[in-house]
């Protein structure tokens, strides 16, 4: 998703000379594109987040559109005051991009694991949260961002990520893509589990149960009109994300059924309220938290047979 | 004459603090005479048209201070001066620590610590990247200067070489519940050794603050830092170097007094 990201920026800055990309020394090389097309618009700022977010706020107050880059919980929690304060209280227009969401970063450890950060942020007033869930959506979602003209979090993965969607979609903020048809369930996910979802949904038509897949990149606004056809088209709801089961997706979403009194099951997939307590890959970390195809379509089939809980 | 001014913005605070209930009327008292100076003599501003992309600006980054700030657009004639009655009122615009825009010529919220000067490298960035000739100011405390924030904006403006922006530390010599320790000094230093043309004045020295001030930028390639000593309570003498002021809103017989000994 990081080259996409790049590919995206550049192509949106040869539109408005505005876009400017800040890095807290990280993305040796990816950026070349960018800072060679538009040298005088890219920034190392050096390994100083909380200067990094202040400093692009001033730059947006300016009248620019910064993107400040770093691994997502040094983007975010870091310097999660100078967000809040500086981006968030003055409607700045800046771009937060966080890479790595989830275990992107598996070995790297728990000091690089992004499993809050979508908790936190959706939080925060003014700020719009999108979680891209393939680099054909994280593309566009750097154009959408850049149009705002507010405060955004843009939460991407790292390096290959697969591609879910054939070409271009129709981006837009706060609209849910539906990437699977089905009628009897409908598997909502964010962010770097994408992929996932759509294997889920794969597996379980196989036993001839038909998984809707949503892809609800953004995630704060949340689309609550596709939710809301959602829970009348199908018999039951499940998120999945790469991220805490306490505040991201699922929890947004319970929220909404909770204030809607909406009839059917809801069934969170996420990671655990515990830090890894073992190294290994983004694959190794996700089948410890029952992120895997055969877990959760396993899950999703005893549910809807109304056996199992979540 | 911005002797003049600064009595004027003194009583403000004073009826401000006493009217709102508020505490830090020391604190704001200390940066009096540095704002007057920058607005009645530095910044390249017009009042009535405050959003001129071409104005200089000020932040003021120990935003606690801000009745300071009210006090002196007020008199600046950036708004009328009966808004000084919405200060720490229920529905009213001006907070004790200033929101974004409350009322023109705020250029950016502060009040918690160690934000202002990240924020003013961004705007001097900015000038500097559209070759606009503005100027930023940013008033930072002595207890602020415990922030890191602080310190890696302080690295990063020489590296950048943004001589737009300046960097005014109003040297009280207090925090909240000290001194500032020992460890403090040599302030004007510390600067120096990050890469700042730094200055040291009286900070309540009008005429002198305006003319350091208005040399800025110091030397061409480099960001300014003024470390301006000054006396927390400034112009009341029983509010001086008293920690109770931090705290404590005037009585009414505190303001009687206190306007007395300013007018005096």
């Amino acid at each position: 998703m990081r080259a996409a990201f790049v590919r995206g920026l550049t192509a949106a800055a040869r539109q408005d000379p505005r876009i400017m990309l800040l890095t807290s020394d990280l993305g040796f090389k990816i950026f070349d594109p960018f800072a060679g097309e538009f040298p005088g618009r890219f920034l190392n700022v050096g390994v100083a987040e909380s200067n990094m977010i202040g400093v692009a706020a001033g730059l947006a107050l300016s009248g620019m559109r910064p993107f400040a880059y770093s691994i997502a919980p040094f983007a975010t929690l870091r310097c999660l005051e100078q967000v809040r304060n500086d981006v968030c209280y003055h409607e700045a227009a800046v771009t937060i991009v966080g890479v790595g969401g989830g275990y992107s970063y598996g070995p790297n450890g728990p000091t690089h694991h992004s499993l809050e950060d979508i908790a936190v942020m959706r939080s925060l007033p003014n700020l719009t949260v999108l979680c891209p869930g393939d680099p054909v959506e994280v593309e566009q979602a750097v154009g959408a961002a850049a149009k705002l003209g507010s405060p955004v979090y843009l939460r991407i993965g790292r390096a290959g990520d697969p591609a879910v969607h054939r070409g271009p979609v129709r981006f837009e903020i706060g609209r849910a893509l539906t990437v699977r048809e089905g009628r009897d369930c409908t598997l909502v996910s964010t962010g770097n589990t994408l992929p996932l979802a759509v294997e889920i949904s794969d597996c379980l038509r196989a036993d001839a149960i038909f998984c809707r897949v949503l892809s609800m990149h953004t995630v704060k606004p949340l689309d609550e009109a596709a939710l809301r056809v959602c829970s009348e088209e199908t018999r039951a709801l499940f998120t999945i994300e790469e991220h805490s089961r306490i505040g991201g997706l699922g929890s947004a979403i319970a929220e909404w059924s909770a204030m809607n009194r909406v009839p059917g099951p809801l069934c969170l997939f996420g990671a655990e309220d515990r830090f890894a307590s073992t190294t290994g890959s983004q694959a190794f970390l996700r089948a410890l938290n029952g992120l895997t195809v055969d877990k959760v379509a396993g899950s999703i089939a005893a549910k809807l047979a109304g056996a199992g809980s979540c | 004459m911005l002797q003049a001014r600064a009595r004027a913005v003194r009583a403000r605070v004073l009826r401000m603090a006493h009217d709102g209930k508020t505490p830090h009327v020391a604190s704001a008292l200390s940066c009096v005479d540095l704002l007057v100076a920058l607005y009645f003599s530095v910044l390249r501003i017009d009042p009535a048209n405050p959003g001129d992309p071409g104005r200089d600006r000020l932040l003021l980054s120990k935003g606690h201070g801000c009745m300071a700030q009210y006090g002196a657009l007020a008199e600046r004639g950036f708004f009328p001066e009966p808004v000084l009655d919405e200060y720490a009122r229920d529905g009213g615009r001006l907070a004790e620590h200033p929101g974004p825009q409350c009322v023109p010529g705020i250029e950016a919220a502060t009040g918690s610590l160690g934000h202002g000067l990240p924020i003013g490298a961004g705007m001097a960035l900015a000038a500097k990247l559209r070759a606009a000739s503005y100027r930023v100011f940013v008033v930072l405390s002595d207890g602020e200067c415990y922030e890191g924030s602080v310190w890696e904006a302080a690295l990063f403006a020489p590296a950048h070489h943004l001589e737009g922006l300046t960097a005014i530390v109003d040297y009280n010599g207090w925090s909240a519940m000290d001194r500032t320790p020992p460890a403090m000094d040599p302030l004007a230093e510390k600067w120096r050794a990050f890469g700042w043309s730094v200055r040291e004045i009286d900070g309540h020295d009008i005429e002198a603050i305006a003319s350091v001030l208005g040399a800025a930028p110091f030397e061409p390639g480099r960001p300014s830092a003024v470390i301006a000593r000054t006396v927390k309570g400034k112009g009341v003498s029983f509010m001086e170097n008293d920690l109770e002021w931090h705290y404590r809103p005037p009585t009414d017989d505190d303001l009687r007094r206190a306007l007395l000994e300013i007018s005096g």
